[in-house]
């Protein structure tokens, strides 16, 4: 399963990278006469309500959604790294602080808090890593917190305290590492989460705005056209939800890789 | 027992503290002046002016804060700036679309969700496992706002069975609850798969094999019973995301919920009525956490005394 999520996102980044530049015809360039075409032998994918090829636009959404994805992965895992790490070595005050935020913030469900933030701040492709940023923290926040909690007892890490090393130097070099393989595995499932979340923002219309090509924008536009256009619908759904599939099963993976009980298990029941 | 119950109400109490804090700042995170902001850049300066005191926005934050949170106790929440309507009603007015979307959509998820999940252990490692395996996670995969549309194509485009948009009738709660429901499905399907065959690795059930019974009733007379108790706290931590779901698949079926108010309202910048929405949908969704947390100490005495 793994492998087939690794070929699903390698292919999408490859199609971000090079396909645009490779697509026959131009995310942009409208052929109005042949507006709501279905998928044909020149346009693939058809065209969509302003005669677009929908194609050329997926190729080009797929790099709007990868980049969403790795902006506010890299944002939220090392926000959520930072501040689990301090929170889990100091404890005290810091540790209650930080973990009342975390608290707030899981009180809102999912997408919830982010719907606020764009309805607030306006919708745009900033405002929209902003608030996925700002909720998706949290999450690493309290894996990083429960890992740290346990590795500051770890004997390497009393015999570096004691040869006097500097906290910094200690969280850094000898407990972050330690919950590295756990954030692995939630970046990777949480690039299919961050990936979601943008396309529900843009479908609402909150998120990527016309005529940037992003998936949820053109699912968007589909919406007027179910009875007499579904592929305006169809195809930007199928590249959501394989590529979402794709970091699901590599993250499922890299779980099952990485944590030794379930490779226990795995091994045990052969 | 009582202990337990007092020490998890007090600390929502702080939670819900900080909720109704963070939705009392979202109006003053709007670039530049709210009330200008509501009403568009055309308004005149005292159209502009009487908003700003009518909603408090000319008095110290202190005193915003405390009134927005002694009004919010009382369950003023205020007017919507659209209609002058309470927000506080027109919000109940909606609740029982959401909650029949709600109920139905978690009904749905349940009724697929356990035989395959059943199923997947029963038959372990067999294609039937594989294929629910395969559902499971396309389900996780696959939008609500993509699986939403794509039934609608199919059932009510193609084949005409089915209403695409509005409420009154069963037949126009089976798109929105499939739809809403499919990702819980999966979810679920994939915890009962999972905590089953924990159980079934336990010495009770091994005994119970090893005294003559079948691996299914093993299953349904000894296992599934105690796997319930996390798929039990998997259904309300899941919650939430029916919740945010049901705004994306009111929105796509015209369902005349609290989801589709909260877009309609962003849409019109009616700000008031979007702060009750959000407000009450969180509340919710910390009652529920609340009840499951409480659900499971009372099923599970060993949580009590943690």
């Amino acid at each position: 399963m793994s492998r087939i999520g690794a070929a699903i996102v390698l292919i999408t980044v490859l199609a971000a990278l090079i396909g645009p530049s490779l697509a026959p015809f131009d995310p942009s360039a409208q052929l109005l006469a042949q507006r709501l075409d279905g998928p044909s032998d020149v346009h693939w994918f058809g065209l969509d309500e302003l005669g677009r090829d929908i194609f050329a636009r997926v190729l080009a959404g797929a790099r709007i959604s990868l980049l969403v994805g790795v902006v506010v992965v890299s944002i939220s895992s090392s926000v959520g790294t930072l501040l689990g790490s301090i929170a889990g070595y100091f404890g005290g005050p810091i540790d209650e602080a930080i973990s009342r935020i975390i608290d707030i913030l899981l009180a809102f469900p999912g997408l919830l808090l982010a719907i606020a933030l764009v309805a607030v701040l306006g919708p745009s492709l900033a405002n929209v890593v902003f608030a996925l940023s700002l909720i998706g923290w949290v999450g690493y926040a309290r894996l990083v917190r429960g890992q740290v909690l346990r590795a500051r007892e770890f004997e390497f890490v009393q015999a570096a305290r004691a040869l006097g090393a500097t906290t910094p130097r200690i969280l850094a070099q000898h407990i972050i590492p330690t919950a590295l393989p756990a954030v692995t595995v939630q970046a990777t499932l949480g690039m299919g989460g961050a990936i979601l979340a943008e396309a529900a923002l843009s479908f609402l219309g909150l998120g990527v705005q016309p005529p940037t090509p992003s998936w949820g924008t053109m699912l968007n536009g589909g919406r007027t056209h179910l009875l007499d256009a579904p592929h305006l619908t169809i195809f930007p759904g199928l590249a959501i939800a394989a590529l979402v599939l794709g970091f699901n099963f590599l993250g499922d993976g890299l779980r099952d890789a990485l944590d030794p009980v379930t490779r226990e298990k795995r091994v045990s029941s052969r | 027992m009582l202990r337990f119950l007092a020490r998890r109400v007090a600390l929502t109490i702080p939670v819900l503290l900080g909720v109704a804090t963070l939705v009392f700042s979202l109006i003053h995170l709007i670039p530049g002046d709210p009330a200008q902001a509501m009403l568009g850049e055309s308004a005149p300066p005292e159209d502009v002016a009487e908003l700003r005191s009518r909603l408090g926005l000319d008095r110290p934050l202190l005193e915003q804060y405390g009134t927005f949170l002694r009004d919010a106790i009382r369950g003023d929440l205020g007017r919507s700036l659209r209609t002058s309507q309470p927000v506080t009603s027109a919000i109940l007015e909606r609740m029982p679309a959401t909650i029949e979307l709600a109920a139905a959509a978690m009904l749905v998820a349940l009724g697929f969700a356990i035989p395959l999940g059943i199923a997947a252990a029963v038959w372990r490692g067999t294609s039937l496992d594989h294929a629910a395996t395969t559902v499971s996670l396309l389900g996780i995969s696959i939008p609500n706002f993509w699986l939403g549309p794509l039934l609608a194509i199919v059932f009510s485009i193609e084949l005409g069975w089915l209403p695409v948009s509005g409420r009154g009738t069963w037949a126009n709660l089976v798109l929105p609850a499939v739809s809403l429901g499919a990702a819980l499905a999966a979810i679920l399907a994939r915890m009962t798969r999972a905590t089953l065959l924990e159980e079934l690795r336990e010495p009770y059930v091994i005994a119970a094999r090893a005294r003559g019974a079948s691996r299914v009733r093993a299953v349904v007379r000894h296992a599934f019973r105690n796997s319930l108790i996390p798929v039990i706290t998997l259904i309300g931590l899941q919650f939430g995301a029916v919740l945010t779901g049901a705004v994306i698949t009111e929105t796509i079926f015209s369902w005349p919920g609290i989801g589709r108010l909260l877009i309609q309202s962003i849409g019109f910048r009616d700000y008031p009525l979007v702060q009750g929405c959000i407000l009450l949908i969180a509340v919710t969704y910390v009652a529920m956490n609340l009840v499951t947390d409480l659900l499971y100490g009372l099923v599970d005495p060993r949580i009590r005394y943690e």
